[in-house]
């Protein structure tokens, strides 16, 4: 039912963990779906400079969250979110139908990441911080 | 790799003697039952060889056993079959939350087309109280339907007593034993059962036939119509093919029923094993006694139950999950949440049952291969992070 790549990325999933002090941290899904994916990145000139994730969920919630690591890490924040979810599971090589639904969300974790990354450089920059944490 | 088969509940393998029996049909015996001729004849005294030997194993008597194609559809004709029969009776229907589909679906279909129904609850383990039977019964109750053993975590119910209370009220009482038959030692006489159903592919026979015990003088109105088989109570030209199969797998279970019980020392080494190798685990359904002696069920918190079985898989083990992901919707088991089990807590549910090929070696394996998948899907948990 799942592609090899699902089942690579599920075997040897890539950017497992979270990383200290993360730039932005975004969690999507809860328990009582069943998936809860956790996304934390940091920024550097407006790049992507590493991201790392945790997931709780089936298949299809691990391989799409170890894919979406790799599609965005090295983007800039704007080429990021523009990645969908329906991207991540096309670079997968496609998904089971009733998977697209519960288990895809791993662009939306990475955009709630970005999201809180973008609102806390709001934060600082009005406490006269520079973006992306220049000083 | 070492192919371990721990999900005898889903199906089973074919028994090598009963494919011989299936394969002496396919290639001998062509006839159509209901024919008048010797090739009919010989068909027919095949076909009511398999009626004996189900008959035989379940304490009912040839002539009260209805052929069909497998447990649904003989869940389906007892109940949809004798709510219709009795419908002047009465239209209340009393069934338990943890019934499979094929009896739940049903009931709750009926519900919408004009009949009161009461699903009544289990305790933590799985089990339904008689005296909440005893307290859903009305005045126009005409049917009880509660499975003999649950097919998820295994527990037994108190089918005896709850039979014994529908036959004094009058009121029919309908078991599912597809997954007890073989596994457990069942008197539809002593258990005072009127409707028993059943089904060939898990007790080492072929799939796609069971068969439904209308006690005498039950009647119920035919879910098809067409000729006379079946006392014209299922109609069609029998499945020969797989009545001979599934009578030859319940003399197989007959004679292997102490042995299949003797199952649960290596049930109780697989579920001891797993508590003392991995921490925060739960036991779902009974911990010992009423409980099918294959049935392991437990709960691996922090992680999701279809990752388990992919990574099992990996490992040449084959196992089962409540989680939403296997059980076709969005929700967990109904079993598990009746249960009283939280939509987390269920989706991490892990299902290994036993076979009569099952070995310790088997065992072993799993309790090898299986705390590292769980090490390895924790660090990945954010669920896990949180709590340590």
């Amino acid at each position: 039912m799942y592609s090899e790549k699902v089942i690579d990325h599920f075997n040897n999933p890539r950017n497992v963990g979270e990383i200290p002090d993360a730039d932005g941290i975004g969690q999507v899904g809860n328990a009582k779906c069943g998936d809860i994916m956790k996304i934390s990145l940091s920024v550097e000139n407006n790049i992507i400079k590493d991201i790392k994730f945790k997931t709780f969920g089936c298949g299809a919630a691990v391989a799409t969250s170890s894919m979406v690591t790799e599609m965005v890490k090295g983007k800039t924040v704007e080429e990021a979110m523009a990645v969908s979810n329906r991207a991540v599971a096309e670079a997968l090589g496609g998904l089971p139908g009733e998977k697209l639904h519960c288990s895809n969300l791993a662009a939306d974790a990475v955009h709630a990441a970005l999201d809180d990354y973008v609102e806390k450089q709001g934060t600082m920059a009005k406490k006269g911080i520079a973006f992306d944490g220049q000083t | 790799m070492r192919k371990v088969y721990l999900d005898n509940s889903a199906t089973t393998p074919v028994d090598p003697q009963v494919a011989e029996a299936m394969m002496a049909v396919l290639t001998g015996v062509y006839g159509n039952p209901s024919s008048v001729h010797e090739d009919g004849r010989q068909a027919r005294m095949a076909m009511e060889k398999a009626r004996w030997s189900l008959a035989g194993l379940i304490g009912a008597t040839p002539e009260e056993i209805v052929f069909t194609s497998g447990g649904t559809e003989a869940n389906n004709l007892a109940l949809q079959g004798a709510a219709k029969a009795r419908v002047k009776k009465g239209r209340h229907l009393i069934t338990t939350a943890i019934e499979h589909h094929a009896v739940l679906d049903v009931m709750e279909c009926m519900e919408k087309n004009g009949y009161d129904l009461t699903v009544l609850p289990v305790n933590e383990e799985g089990i339904v109280a008689v005296e909440d039977v005893r307290g859903a019964i009305r005045p126009d109750t005409t049917l009880i339907s509660v499975m003999h053993a649950n097919n998820e975590v295994g527990s037994i119910q108190p089918i005896e007593a709850i039979g014994e209370l529908a036959r004094e009220r009058g009121i029919l009482f309908h078991v599912d034993a597809v997954q007890s038959l073989g596994k457990l030692p069942i008197s539809v006489i002593n258990m005072n059962i009127d409707m028993l159903s059943v089904s060939g592919h898990k007790i080492y026979g072929p799939k796609g036939v069971g068969a439904l015990y209308l006690r005498k003088g039950v009647r119920v109105v035919p879910m098809m119509f067409g000729g006379g088989q079946e006392r014209k109570v299922r109609p069609g030209t029998e499945n020969m093919l797989g009545i001979v199969g599934f009578g030859e797998a319940c003399r197989l279970a007959g004679e292997g029923l102490q042995e299949f019980a003797a199952l649960a020392v290596l049930r109780d080494r697989l579920l001891d094993g797993i508590l003392a190798r991995i921490p925060d685990v739960k036991v779902n359904g009974p911990r010992r006694g009423s409980r099918l002696p294959n049935n392991v069920n437990v709960s691996i918190r922090f992680v999701e139950g279809e990752s388990l079985l992919l990574s099992l898989d990996m490992q040449g083990i084959a196992a089962s999950s409540g989680s939403a992901c296997t059980s076709g919707s969005l929700d967990p088991s109904h079993v598990l949440l009746a249960m009283g089990l939280t939509h987390e807590i269920a989706h991490g549910s892990l299902r290994f049952t036993l076979g009569k090929q099952t070995t310790q070696e088997d065992v072993d394996y799993v309790l090898e291969k299986l705390p590292p998948i769980v090490e390895r899907l924790r660090a990945m948990s954010p669920l896990f992070s949180e709590t340590v």
